[in-house]
């Protein structure tokens, strides 16, 4: 097989305080396989947006090495994050956080206008990603226009658009009820599969879990792949 | 850029504030620069329209023409000089006019100059007894062909042509030869009888450049000092007080507009801290996010410049010609404009620092 979208060795994430240091992040080794989806599950605190924002080169971590699709992003400074979360990863933030003021289709457009600027290419990628996730009647609506689950999956479809070796969901269905939960989840899996992408989902909910390949369980900063 | 121009055209509202408030200052700008445009035109005209290249005064003369004397013999020498071409008479008066058909009391302040090097626009000097009259007098009744009867002596002039921008002292202009100037002073002004020769000042003109001609007037001639026409132009009383006290009011009025586009847009960046902080998650630099808000800050002044410019523009053709003294132009409301694009780059900045602290983390939020 390929190599893998993600190798975590030994990261440490320390949070520094005024008085006192969190350990958010604790030896953790965890890699995901190419094409993997992985459900990251673990009481609140226990550390899975941390790992996700190393992952995805929002944080840089304390101790260790992170490698997204064979490019080692540990010693990484501002600049370098910026350009690897243009071309390697995707986010779906736990609250959805579309821009306001732009329509459906113009929310996936921002990630080329913001990074790539590819033009073209983009704008077929875009109208594809909206046809797939069953958006084409609302590409020009604007979020205040659509439902949570509508807002929900133009968020997936902004996080594919740059073709990314990794995409992280911070808990996508707690803001859904169970039934659009797991209809977004179907989407996230088949999206996922159909492009070969790995991904790494957040979740309280033990019943997500079934979407994924294989679960990682975390507790106060130390993975246990049990 | 596009992202921060798409936001001004889908959310106006927001922005509706800023730009009411910066019209306004714009508005203040412009129309306080054509005020002061205004004024100095109707005290300089006469000496902005002078051709040579330096005026001559009397050493004792402090560069007042009224004050000033210069003899045939300074004339001479300085005609003589090396580095001087061309050397004509100026003289000036300032009388009330008589306008037929307007009431006894109501005169028109005019300036009569006697002449003989034409400043641009005026032509030769005319045959004695005539003078072309500034456009300004038009606001007081004056017609071509009118016999005007100057100061308590009633000294006739014909007007027989109009020139433009050729006010001095507040007053316009009537262009006459040396002679006809010297009457209507002698008959007028009896405490300033000047004898036949004897002129207020020179005009001079030389090969080389301004300050050239002023050194070689300078060499040839005790008695006499001389200044560039610019020098000359600073020298009105009142030009130098009257442009510093202006020009300290707009820089303040371009102060007032930095500090309200640096705070509105410094509370448009904390509204947008948590939309920023996404941006920046899925990819975008500071950079691009800082030249959104400079874009903004540019667009939304550049619109407040347009419509301020507009309603200058159409106060000018409100007010009644010759009621106050504003000149609306096209080099008084660009400098206002390029102001305030600057006062909005500069603004805008103050905004730069809280940018670059957004943290992409900020969009993870739990
Ligand atoms: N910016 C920060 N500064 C200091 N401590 C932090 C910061 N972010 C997170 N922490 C701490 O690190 C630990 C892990 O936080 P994290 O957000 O990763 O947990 P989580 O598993 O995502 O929780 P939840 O399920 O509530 O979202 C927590 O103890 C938290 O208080
Ligand atoms: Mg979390």
């Amino acid at each position: 097989m390929s190599q893998p979208a993600l190798q975590m060795s030994d990261v440490r994430k320390v949070y520094s305080m005024a008085d006192n240091e969190v350990v958010a992040l604790d030896h953790a080794t965890l890699t995901v396989g190419s094409d993997e989806i992985i459900a990251l599950v673990g009481p609140s605190g226990s550390g899975k947006t941390t790992l996700c924002s190393i992952a995805g080169g929002i944080l840089s971590a304390t101790e260790g090495s992170v490698v997204v699709g064979g490019e080692e992003i540990g010693d990484y400074g501002d600049k370098e994050l910026t350009t690897f979360r243009q071309n390697k990863v995707g986010f779906v933030f736990q609250s959805v956080n579309l821009v306001p003021f732009l329509n459906a289709r113009e929310n996936l457009l921002v990630v080329d206008e913001l990074g790539r600027r590819e033009g073209k290419p983009a704008r077929d990628r875009a109208d594809r990603l909206l046809d797939e996730l069953g958006l084409a009647d609302r590409a020009k609506n604007l979020p205040s226009q659509l439902s949570g689950g509508q807002k929900q999956r133009v968020a997936i479809g902004r996080a594919l658009m740059n073709e990314p070796e990794l995409v992280l969901f911070d808990e996508p269905t707690s803001a859904l009820d169970t039934e659009l939960g797991q209809q977004v989840m179907e989407l996230i899996r088949s999206e996922m599969k159909s492009r070969g992408t790995a991904a790494i989902v957040v979740t309280h909910d033990e019943r997500i879990t079934s979407y994924c390949d294989r679960t990682v369980h975390i507790t106060d900063g130390v993975l246990d792949a049990g | 850029m596009k992202l921060a121009l798409r936001e001004l055209v889908r959310k106006p509202g927001r922005f509706v504030t800023a730009t009411v408030i910066l019209t306004l200052i714009a508005v203040l700008l412009m129309f306080l620069g054509g005020l002061l445009d205004g004024l100095l035109r109707l005290s300089t005209g006469a000496i902005r329209a002078q051709s040579g290249d330096a005026i001559v005064y009397s050493e004792s003369s402090q560069s007042s023409f009224l004050r000033s004397r210069i003899e045939p013999a300074d004339r001479a020498a300085i005609e003589s000089a090396d580095g001087v071409d061309d050397v004509g008479g100026l003289g000036v008066v300032l009388l009330g006019a008589r306008v037929p058909g307007n009431g006894p009391r109501d005169l028109a302040n005019v300036a009569v100059w006697g002449y003989e090097l034409p400043p641009d626009g005026v032509p030769e000097p005319p045959a004695p007894g005539e003078a072309y009259a500034d456009e300004l007098l038009r606001a007081d009744g004056v017609e071509l062909g009118q016999e005007l009867l100057i100061g308590p002596a009633r000294t006739p002039i014909t007007v027989v042509g109009w020139v433009t921008d050729t006010a001095y002292n507040g007053s316009g202009g009537l262009w006459a030869d040396l002679d006809t100037w010297r009457q209507v002073l002698s008959e007028n002004r009896p405490d300033a009888v000047l004898a036949d020769g004897v002129v207020q000042a020179l005009v001079v003109s030389g090969p080389g450049d301004p300050a050239d001609v002023v050194a070689a007037v300078d060499a040839a001639n005790d008695g006499t000092y001389a200044l560039t026409v610019d020098d000359a132009i600073a020298a009105i009383p009142g030009v130098e007080e009257q442009s510093g006290t202006f020009n300290q009011i707009l820089g303040v009025t371009v102060v007032i507009a930095l500090v309200v586009i640096a705070l509105f847009f410094a509370l448009l960046t904390v509204e947008r801290t948590a939309l920023y902080g996404v941006l920046k998650a899925i990819g975008a630099r500071s950079r691009t996010i800082f030249g959104g808000l400079v874009v903004q800050a540019t667009a939304v002044t550049l619109v407040a410049s347009v419509i301020a410019g507009v309603l200058v523009v159409a106060l000018d053709l409100l007010i009644p010609p010759g009621s106050i003294p504003l000149y609306v132009s096209v080099g008084r409301i660009v400098l206002s404009v390029v102001l305030l694009l600057i006062a909005a780059v500069i603004g805008s900045a103050f905004s730069l620092r809280r940018v670059l602290r957004v943290d992409p983390a900020s969009a993870l939020g739990n």
